[in-house]
């Protein structure tokens, strides 16, 4: 977005100035300007929690929405994700130290047979950037790693990948074994992968098939809303 | 075009036609057009006619579909069959269901890296950290990978993208030095491991011989 990077000095930006040139940065996927301007927003007392709504799920909006739009493609938008990787080291115990409000907690991960996780990592960054709590169980998960990071983790959401039709199936058996325990309504299941469509996520009981990581997050926000409104409903 | 004139660009991005005025028509990926000319010549299937779609809608496979749908529309009422030689090819099992619509077969198989080997062969391998390439995709790996994945910009995004792999496998339909030395230059380039299989045109030549013997 800009070029004129090394002319700037972030600690001389006022705040309004610093967010916007944050914003840049994060566009131009470049992390340690990000992890100094979030370093800068907290050394002028803005909690950890502003910065991250002002300053980095403001700017990860824009790439996301530019990624939706077919204006940025997956190798930029993976730079800005390793960007706001660097700002979310920072803050993450910050902001579990100061109890800051949370979206919703997902556990995300690529099922068991499939270690493809460019689409899941690049889903668990947005979602962060959109003010979720993320907990990523990696690759190759079995049931077992899926029912034994929900009962630790307690997440809103179950987020599955796979990149392969070979490995997509494994999803339902991920989804028949919630059910087979009673626990499949306590949680929002998100699919997504190169090979699924939204059929397939009907088919296997999915709540949504997700085609791509800015669609995740606009889904997991629609969930999460309803969700909420269904408990002011029964409160 | 005559076939002298093809080039890895050609059936990557544009596609190709081999016409024989045959009965039988293959609607196949660009990625396999020499290998499949190669067993039409060296076996005479003369009543045998190739169409190729361009090899890149690999990149993005839901556009495969449309691709294969509207080919099939075009050239069915000139045939007595048709036989598509795609695998599922990332299309999630769309592909056969579009093949079953339009009452037409395809080749069996995940992928070509699965049906070069020979399918229960790659199966029973059960291999999960592999990158795979074929005579095709060492020739083409610029375009096929580096450069859509943003590495020829982006070194730094290498190691996110292939941390999860251990080995390169080069899968290879021909005996052919300066392929090996590219795969292998490419393996380094990406920190994998590489290993070299001869596979020939594996359970490709079985099911085109089946299709040739229709009658």
């Amino acid at each position: 977005m800009s070029d004129q990077e090394d002319d700037i000095v972030l600690s001389e930006l006022n705040d309004e100035d610093l967010v916007a040139q944050m914003f840049d940065d994060l566009y131009d996927g470049l992390k340690e300007e990000i992890e100094d301007g979030v370093e800068i927003l907290l050394a002028r007392d803005w909690t950890p929690y502003s910065v991250l709504t002002q300053a980095l799920v403001g700017g990860m909006t824009i790439v996301g929405n530019d990624f939706r739009d077919g204006i940025l493609f997956v190798p930029e938008v993976l730079l800005s994700a390793n960007a706001m990787k660097g700002g979310m080291a920072i803050l993450k115990p910050l902001l579990i130290a100061t109890g800051a409000p949370r979206v919703g907690k997902m556990v995300i991960g690529t099922v068991k047979g499939d270690i493809h996780d460019i689409g899941k990592n690049l889903v668990g960054m947005m979602m962060e950037g959109a003010g979720f709590e993320i907990v990523d169980i990696g690759i190759n998960n079995s049931v077992d790693a899926y029912l034994e990071a929900i009962k630790n983790e307690e997440p809103d959401i179950l987020g599955m990948s796979a990149l392969l039709t070979t490995t997509m199936p494994y999803m339902k058996v991920v989804i028949d074994t919630l059910i087979e325990k009673g626990m499949r309504e306590n949680y929002t299941v998100l699919v997504g992968g190169a090979p699924l469509n939204e059929e397939f996520g009907k088919a296997i009981g999915a709540d949504a098939y997700c085609r791509d990581a800015a669609v995740a997050v606009e889904t997991a926000k629609k969930f999460m809303a309803r969700k909420h409104n269904q408990m002011g409903i029964n409160a | 075009m005559l076939e002298s004139e093809i080039t890895d660009t050609i059936l990557a991005e544009v596609g190709f036609e081999h016409i024989n005025e045959g009965r039988i028509l293959l609607i196949a990926c660009g990625a396999l057009a020499r290998e499949i000319i190669h067993l039409i010549e060296i076996n005479h299937w003369s009543h045998i006619d190739l169409q190729c779609l361009p090899a890149i809608l690999h990149n993005d496979p839901k556009k495969i579909i449309p691709a294969v749908k509207k080919a099939v529309q075009k050239y069915k009422p000139e045939y007595s069959k048709i036989f598509v030689v795609y695998a599922d090819c990332g299309t999630g099992g769309q592909l056969q269901k579009l093949c079953e619509q339009l009452g037409i077969s395809m080749i069996e198989g995940p992928h070509c890296y699965s049906f070069f080997e020979g399918n229960k062969a790659f199966a029973a391998r059960e291999e999960i950290t592999c990158f795979y390439l074929t005579d095709f995709l060492v020739r083409q790996f610029e375009a096929f990978f580096w450069k859509p994945m943003g590495l020829d910009r982006h070194e730094q995004l290498r190691d996110i993208y292939f941390r999860n792999y251990t080995t390169l496998v080069y899968q290879a339909q021909t005996k052919d030095k300066s392929l090996e030395q590219k795969a292998k230059a490419y393996a380094d380039q990406m920190g994998l491991q590489y290993e070299y299989r001869y596979t020939g045109y594996g359970d490709l030549e079985f099911a085109l011989t089946k299709v040739a013997s229709f009658t």
